[in-house]
């Protein structure tokens, strides 16, 4: 009970306490040896009798040193001396059995870091679990997605109804600004976001510098206000602490600044860089439209109240709206989830993809040092079994190997630490648009998860070979070590079943590797539906205050068009409203006059682009019938209208589209006659392709545009960036240019996700397959060597060599052919929950799962041919020579 | 000389703290004394590895049992003079009480008159 901190004092000065004990045995001895000599015994042999009578000196001093210790330590440390000693002996070995667990740590400890950060943690507003987000629906949808964005007489409705159930608030993200040219900066296009007065406060925020919004800045009457973001506050205010009360022109309107929010606030949106009040600045029709969809509802939920009840209220009070309002735009229907959910839904697919991928790694590690192990303890067999024969108990070598995986897995921990660091901070640096990517930083959860990760990566590695220790082969092994005919069967055994578990592995890894692969590269050739190589995009917005007229824009459009035009090496320009992959860019519900009229309620909903006359042949998208827009249809002579191909094959199945009409009360009152059909055209790349419709872009209704101008063969269509920069600064100094990128890039931004999730599981695939790799080779060079005197005598009695190669490379092979099937098993299994990362593709794609069959079957043969060749060249003399 | 048997290592173990303190209670001694007091208190019966009485007396010493010190012997040779503490002396006489029930009851299976043995233990 009481041994340990009275012994503390003796363990630290046992060295001393030791020379101590000396001087004492030597007075003792004197004593003794004084009293014989007394006695009258001869000095020598009165030293003699004493020492006699003593006993051995050594043992008094070996037990006492013993008793001075505390054995469980004394026991580690040289277990840990021995192990440190075994290791340093085989720096290969141990290199790589740290290497490859540092790997998977390291991999599983990054992506677990972003799990954890992005997925799992609490948004960083108060009390987060309370926040929801709320959206309109259809019971038939005709949108990508379910969740839709809410219309703001909608919201209204909504608001009176659960006055007690949930604090409710506006954000309209997808809005930009100009920024006027002032106090010598040039004029700057940015993304902001329209949000209802109380939206900081729903979420519990408040300005780090000046006030929040008030309920009376959020009404048309009000004088116009905007809260700025830290950043933009930074960049180009450079962090002013008398911004506050300030005038800034936005699109050309003052607006007071009275707020600057803290750095770390950034909703909806990262790249948000102001928000100004939806009631002041939104159209004064949106903020009371029930059919246009403008705005996504946050909420906080009252005490006691939950998501579901809130969202039975709304979509209650939904079904009304629609009962008073049929007309087509209007949803039927509402639903909510939670805030974290709906930042995070997009990753959750991708990152658990990622995280169950490194842990197959980690496991791949795990396995492979587990058969490094064994193929050490393999090597090291006789000399166990002799400490064993000299009473070293099983637990003593057990323990031996466990400290030995330990500090192998520990020290992959470190440097796996190390790898996560690095991996995490690359992260942060490419520009993944992962959600919530500030959020990401190790820390000491992380630094748990190393410690587990390691000590149970360790166990494993440790325990599995350790599970051949028999105490009963002892004997068997002691023989078999002195001829090596059938000797260490259940040590291969056991490595062939961790070979096969490491290859079934693999063959997942493989599997989920191939599939994201292929996808992205289908991804990256998909044909946009118009010319995409040596084009330049770049977009910018017409702000009403100085040009509120449809003939000031189109007077803008047509010069801006004619001066790029004019450009030496601009092959054509055009422009669009939105222009292939650029996104979303708005969708109408129209009818058909011709046709018979729709169920009430229901529309036919179109993408609705506004094109100039020149643009599809400036992005050689095909004309298929009819023509393009002429340059006199313009402004009130503008009523026609382009469909493309789909909308004409979905809508006007069997009959000429041309000289039909279409329109709706989302474009006016007028009806568009179609005059023209052109090919389809991806809105985003990753998405599949919908129906259009264009209309005129010089009728003179777009603000908000793109400009996309293709280069002449052989310029660089980059290098018209600045010249074309100079001529918007000519025709308007205050007008500034947002994105200017060409389409190849703006198309990557797409991608981007994709092709890093196809890499990095590639990345974690090879990986797997190296080890399998080595793992098998190491296995049959170790059955080969086993097999060394049987092989020479098969030799010997006239086996021929390629005889001997097939018994070799089949012995190798089993394991493998095994796990190739178990792993296609469960990889059929596993690639399911990865339809969602895949663009048109089913997961059961023969040609991956045949191409990796054959890589796997190639790998395995080359890694087998090697030990099976060398088996077969064995000069049968030398062989059993070497018993 | 006349040896005894001598006794096996176990059973001396339990029993040679004991002694220990027993002796050092009459008064301070060195490692020699208190090898030739408990030698000759039990009639050559116990003749104590000298050795084995080290590592015993440096444990007692670590529960706090016995203090030491370096003093001159009788023959004015320098020598390591162990004491009994406050707590060697309570500890003496629970491990007196608790040796003398445990002689009784050995004595009492063993058939034999228990005052003949007890009392030669029990006398002081």
């Amino acid at each position: 009970m009481s041994w340990l901190p009275m012994n503390w004092r003796r363990i630290l000065q046992r060295r001393r306490s030791d020379r101590d004990l000396a001087r004492e045995i030597a007075a003792h001895l004197n004593e003794e040896r004084a009293e014989n000599i007394a006695r009258g015994i001869s000095p020598e042999e009165a030293l003699r009798r004493a020492r006699i009578k003593f006993g051995t000196a050594r043992r008094v001093h070996e037990d006492l040193w013993q008793q001075n210790s505390v054995a469980p330590f004394e026991n580690l440390a040289r277990d840990l001396r021995y192990t440190l000693r075994t290791l340093a002996r085989t720096p290969g070995f141990t290199l790589t059995a740290i290497l490859v667990m540092a790997l998977g740590i390291g991999a599983t400890t990054a992506l677990f870091t972003v799990v954890r950060s992005v997925l799992l943690n609490p948004l960083p507003y108060p009390q987060s679990s309370r926040l929801v987000s709320l959206y309109e629906s259809e019971t038939v949808s005709h949108s990508p997605s379910p969740w839709m964005p809410v219309a703001a007489g909608v919201f209204q409705e909504w608001q009176r109804a659960t006055q007690n159930t949930a604090q409710m608030a506006l954000v309209s993200p997808w809005q930009g600004y100009n920024v006027s040219a002032t106090g010598g900066q040039l004029p700057e296009s940015i993304t902001a976001a329209w949000v209802s007065w109380n939206l900081f406060r729903v979420l519990g925020i408040q300005p780090a510098l000046g006030r929040d919004f008030l309920a009376s800045d959020d009404q048309l009457s009000a004088a116009a206000t905007a809260i700025l973001s830290n950043s933009f506050w930074k960049r180009r205010f450079a962090a002013d602490p008398a911004i506050v009360g300030k005038t800034i022109y936005l699109d050309a309107k003052p607006h007071t600044v009275i707020g600057v929010m803290p750095s770390s606030f950034d909703y909806p949106w990262a790249k948000d860089q102001l928000w100004t009040p939806a009631g002041h600045d939104a159209p004064a029709d949106l903020m009371s439209a029930y059919g246009d969809h403008n705005f996504y509802v946050t909420a906080r939920l009252a005490r006691g109240a939950t998501l579901a009840g809130l969202v039975n209220q709304i979509d209650t009070v939904q079904r009304r709206v629609k009962l008073a309002h049929p007309e087509p735009p209007v949803h039927n229907h509402a639903v909510g989830r939670s805030l974290l959910d709906s930042t995070v839904e997009d990753f959750k697919t991708p990152l658990y993809a990622l995280l169950a991928a490194t842990i197959c790694v980690l496991l791949i590690a795990c396995l492979n040092v587990a058969n490094l192990l064994v193929a050490r303890s393999a090597a090291r067999q006789r000399d166990l079994a002799i400490r064993a024969a000299l009473g070293g108990t099983r637990w003593r070598l057990i323990r031996e190997h466990l400290t030995e995986s330990l500090v192998l897995s520990i020290a992959g921990g470190a440097l796996g630490l190390l790898f996560a660091w690095a991996a995490l901070a690359w992260l942060q640096h490419s520009k993944i648009d992962i959600a919530r990517a500030q959020e990401i930083h190790l820390d000491w959860w992380a630094l748990a998860v190393v410690i587990v990760i390691s000590g149970i990566a360790g166990l494993a590695a440790g325990l599995i070979p350790s599970l051949g220790l028999h105490a009963g082969q002892l004997l068997e092994s002691l023989q078999s070590s002195s001829r090596s005919h059938s000797g260490g069967r259940s040590r291969a055994q056991l490595r062939k079943a961790l070979l096969t578990a490491e290859v079934s592995l693999t063959v997942v890894l493989l599997l989920g590797a191939g599939l994201l692969l292929k996808s992205y590269q289908q991804l990256r050739t998909r044909d946009l539906g118009s010319a995409a190589d040596n084009i330049l995009t770049m977009q910018f917005a017409l702000p009403d205050a100085h040009y509120s007229e449809p003939t000031q824009k189109v007077a803008f459009f047509a010069q801006l068009l004619a001066r790029v035009r004019a450009l030496p090496g601009v092959a054509a320009a055009g422009i669009s409203s939105a222009l292939p992959g650029e996104g979303w860019g708005g969708d109408i519900l129209i009818d058909i006059p011709e046709h018979p009229p729709l169920p009430k309620g229901q529309g036919i909903d179109l993408m609705h682009r506004g094109a100039d006359p020149g643009y599809f042949a400036a992005l050689q998208i095909p004309l298929i019938r009819g023509r393009y827009f002429r340059n006199d249809e313009r402004l009130d002579h503008g009523k026609v209208a382009i469909i493309s191909e789909s909308t004409a094959k979905q809508y006007f199945p069997g009959e000429d589209p041309i000289g039909r009409h279409l329109g709706g009360s989302d474009v006016g009152p007028k009806y568009y006659e179609i005059i023209g059909v052109v090919g389809d055209t991806r809105w985003k790349i990753t998405q599949p392709m919908r129906p259009t419709v264009y209309l005129p872009l010089f009728e003179g209704h777009y603000g908000g545009v793109g400009l996309a101008v293709r280069g002449n063969p052989g310029v660089d269509v980059e290098s018209l960036a600045l010249p074309i920069q100079k001529i918007f600064g000519q025709l308007d100094p205050d007008l500034p240019v947002a994105n200017v990128l060409t389409m190849q890039q703006n198309i990557g931004v797409d991608t981007l996700q994709d092709q890093f999730n196809s890499i990095l599981v590639l990345a974690f695939a090879i990986i797997a397959l190296v080890l399998a790799a080595v793992g098998l080779y190491g296995v049959l060079s170790y059955l080969v060597t086993q097999r060394t005197g049987e092989l020479g005598i098969r030799i010997a009695l006239g086996a021929q060599r390629p005889q001997i190669m097939r018994l070799t490379l089949a012995d190798g092979l089993a394991p493998v052919l095994l796990g190739l099937i178990l792993g296609l098993a469960g990889g059929a299994a596993v690639v399911r929950l990865l339809r969602e990362m895949l663009y048109g593709m089913s997961p059961f794609d023969w040609n991956v799962f045949t191409t990796v069959v054959v890589v796997l079957a190639l790998t395995a043969a080359c890694a087998c041919l090697i030990p099976a060749w060398r088996a077969s060249q064995l000069d049968p003399a030398q062989a059993l020579r070497n018993e | 000389m006349g040896r005894n048997e001598p006794l096996s290592s176990d059973m001396l173990k339990g029993t040679l703290d004991m002694m220990i303190l027993r002796t050092l209670s009459t008064g301070d001694a060195h490692g020699h004394t208190i090898a030739k007091v408990i030698e000759r208190t039990s009639e050559d019966v116990l003749e104590v590895e000298q050795g084995s009485l080290y590592p015993a007396l440096h444990r007692l010493e670590d529960r706090g049992w016995l203090s030491s010190y370096w003093g001159a012997s009788e023959n004015n040779r320098k020598a390591k003079y162990y004491r009994l503490t406050a707590a060697g002396r309570r500890r003496l006489t629970l491990e007196a009480s608790r040796w003398r029930q445990m002689a009784r009851a050995i004595a009492l299976v063993m058939g034999e008159h228990a005052s003949d043995h007890v009392t030669g233990e029990g006398a002081e």
